[in-house]
């Protein structure tokens, strides 16, 4: 069962991983991640931010279908990944491992 | 070679000529006996900020607050059109009141009355004890004597301030005093889109707080944050502001939008993922549309504007941001050399799913950057603690830093004094 709208299949095999609801989870994802995988991910994405976040668009952020909920995750998840692959070259910034550094709140979705 | 005029007087520093020019002593963050006098002179003193009014939107809504700086924990109840604030402190055995799962830990909730988990004494959203359980076993007992005790607690612009003090020496409109009561008008209530932070970190409270009053440092530690080809000249070219400002204990800094002008940039010098998500470090580029803003927040009337940073003495600041939205640090003491840092980014709330990635972009970006300085932070702590240098030059570029910390030892002095005096 795909995760997210079949216009996005090519981004399919990063949905499962990457779909994440919480900047919570998708900190630990990229911390805990290569930068590789990472680049990899950000590869496949950086052509199609556009058209994914137009897609979503179409739907009031109170009322969006979950393959759409999915995608928008996936953006966020983009946004996350972005930082360690155009700036840092590492999951973290320089010199800051090992500070907990937590979002407490955030607007869902 | 400056970038921008400075007063007549030379310098923004010889501006306010109490503070002096020489170099500073680092000993006000490094010393466990200055922190002691600190909780009694300013955090048992002043009026200190702890959340805002839409967080407890009805009746019955609270959250609690634990403050170790003054060793107790709060509770901060909306009870109809009143903000009211009391020790969260049951009167039968201390037991402290209002906790979940995790007594240290802060919660938030919904409560007609607060209730003891330990006998069962209950409280009204007023404070008033309206149960004790068997109450014919007390001895010369009347419930209406033990209500929770109150603390001070006063709203400006949706911003919940307390003080600790029996009696309050200032109002809360006189403690802001004139420079950050022309923040006032600015639409923080509309603005409900909340991105929250929170670290604790091996620092003293200033010496994190220090960072957050100056840009000097930002083409330094932070210039991994814009694409490589420009960092070298971004560090060389360094940082000026074009105003700076100080009001009593408080202060403002103003920077020049033309550096926020990133969409007139070449995109080269733009990371992909800003073009991608049309946001990146200073927020989303579509400004939001929030009508005419007060003159206040730009006092030094600087065109074309970027951000305004008012410090709220003694540990709070509000950034207002030229796209429209605004973000908050504050800095919690727990010890002389740790402290807990909180952050929220603020803006419109999203119409859209464009709009909810911009202010993502914005939030990732604060994270990333406030990482850098809190790793940073903790290794000035321990250059300070290492007591090998004394003093400290500071330039004109950290003049609120100066004002800071010659601040805190005013409200140190003046505590000494009326203490001497008794």
């Amino acid at each position: 069962m795909a995760l997210l709208p079949s216009e996005f299949a090519e981004l399919e095999p990063f949905a499962e991983r990457w779909a994440l609801a919480t900047e919570r989870e998708r900190w630990a994802e990229r911390t805990s991640s290569s930068i590789g995988d990472m680049q990899a991910f950000y590869d496949a994405i950086i052509t199609e931010v556009g058209e994914a976040i137009a897609y979503c668009d179409k739907f009031p952020l109170d009322d969006m279908p979950e393959d759409a909920t999915n995608l928008l995750r996936l953006v966020y998840s983009f946004v996350i990944v972005s930082f360690a692959v155009e700036l840092w070259r590492q999951p973290y910034p320089p010199d800051t491992i090992g500070t907990e550094f937590q979002r407490t709140s955030e607007p869902l979705p | 070679m400056a970038r921008y005029p400075k007063p007549a007087a030379g310098s923004w520093t010889e501006h306010y000529p109490e503070l002096g020019t020489g170099p500073v002593s680092y000993e006000d963050s490094i010393s466990p006996e200055w922190y002691e006098l600190e909780k009694e002179a300013i955090f048992r003193r002043a009026w200190l900020q702890v959340g805002r009014v839409e967080e407890i939107p009805r009746t019955g809504r609270y959250f609690t607050k634990d403050i170790s700086a003054v060793n107790t924990s709060i509770i901060v109840v909306r009870d109809g059109d009143d903000v009211r604030a009391f020790h969260n402190v049951c009167r039968h055995r201390g037991n402290k009141l209002v906790w979940q799962d995790f007594p240290k830990e802060d919660t938030s909730g919904m409560a007609r009355q607060f209730t003891c988990k330990y006998h069962g004494w209950r409280y009204g959203l007023d404070g008033a004890c309206v149960f004790a359980q068997q109450e014919g076993e007390f001895f010369n007992f009347d419930k209406a004597d033990y209500g929770l005790k109150p603390v001070h607690c006063d709203v400006f612009a949706g911003f919940i301030f307390v003080n600790f003090s029996e009696q309050p020496t200032q109002s809360l409109r006189e403690f802001l005093g004139p420079m950050l009561l022309g923040v006032e008008d600015y639409p923080f209530g509309q603005m409900t889109d909340r991105y929250g932070f929170r670290v604790e970190c091996r620092s003293n409270w200033k010496v994190f707080s220090d960072a957050f009053m100056e840009f000097y440092h930002a083409p330094v530690v932070h210039v991994g944050q814009h694409p490589s080809q420009l960092r070298a000249a971004i560090t060389q070219s360094g940082y000026e502001a074009p105003h700076y400002q100080v009001d009593g204990a408080h202060g403002l800094v103003t920077t020049a939008g033309s550096l926020h002008r990133v969409w007139d940039m070449p995109p080269e010098n733009v990371k992909p993922a800003d073009i991608a998500t049309r946001s990146g470090l200073f927020g989303p580029w579509e400004r939001s549309d929030l009508g005419e803003l007060p003159p206040g927040i730009n006092p030094g009337k600087i065109h074309p504007w970027g951000l305004s940073s008012f410090q709220f003495f003694p540990n709070f600041a509000i950034l207002i941001w030229e796209a429209g939205w605004y973000n908050t640090h504050q800095f919690w003491p727990t010890s002389h050399n740790t402290l807990t840092f909180e952050g929220n980014v603020y803006s419109l709330p999203a119409r859209s799913a464009s709009e909810r990635v911009g202010r993502e972009m914005a939030a990732v970006s604060f994270k990333e950057y406030s990482l850098q300085d809190a790793n940073t932070l903790e290794a000035t702590q321990l250059g300070l603690e290492s007591g090998v240098i004394d003093r400290f030059p500071l330039n004109d570029q950290e003049v609120l830093v100066r004002n800071f910390h010659k601040a805190t030892a005013d409200w140190v002095h003046d505590f000494q004094r009326e203490s001497a005096e008794g």
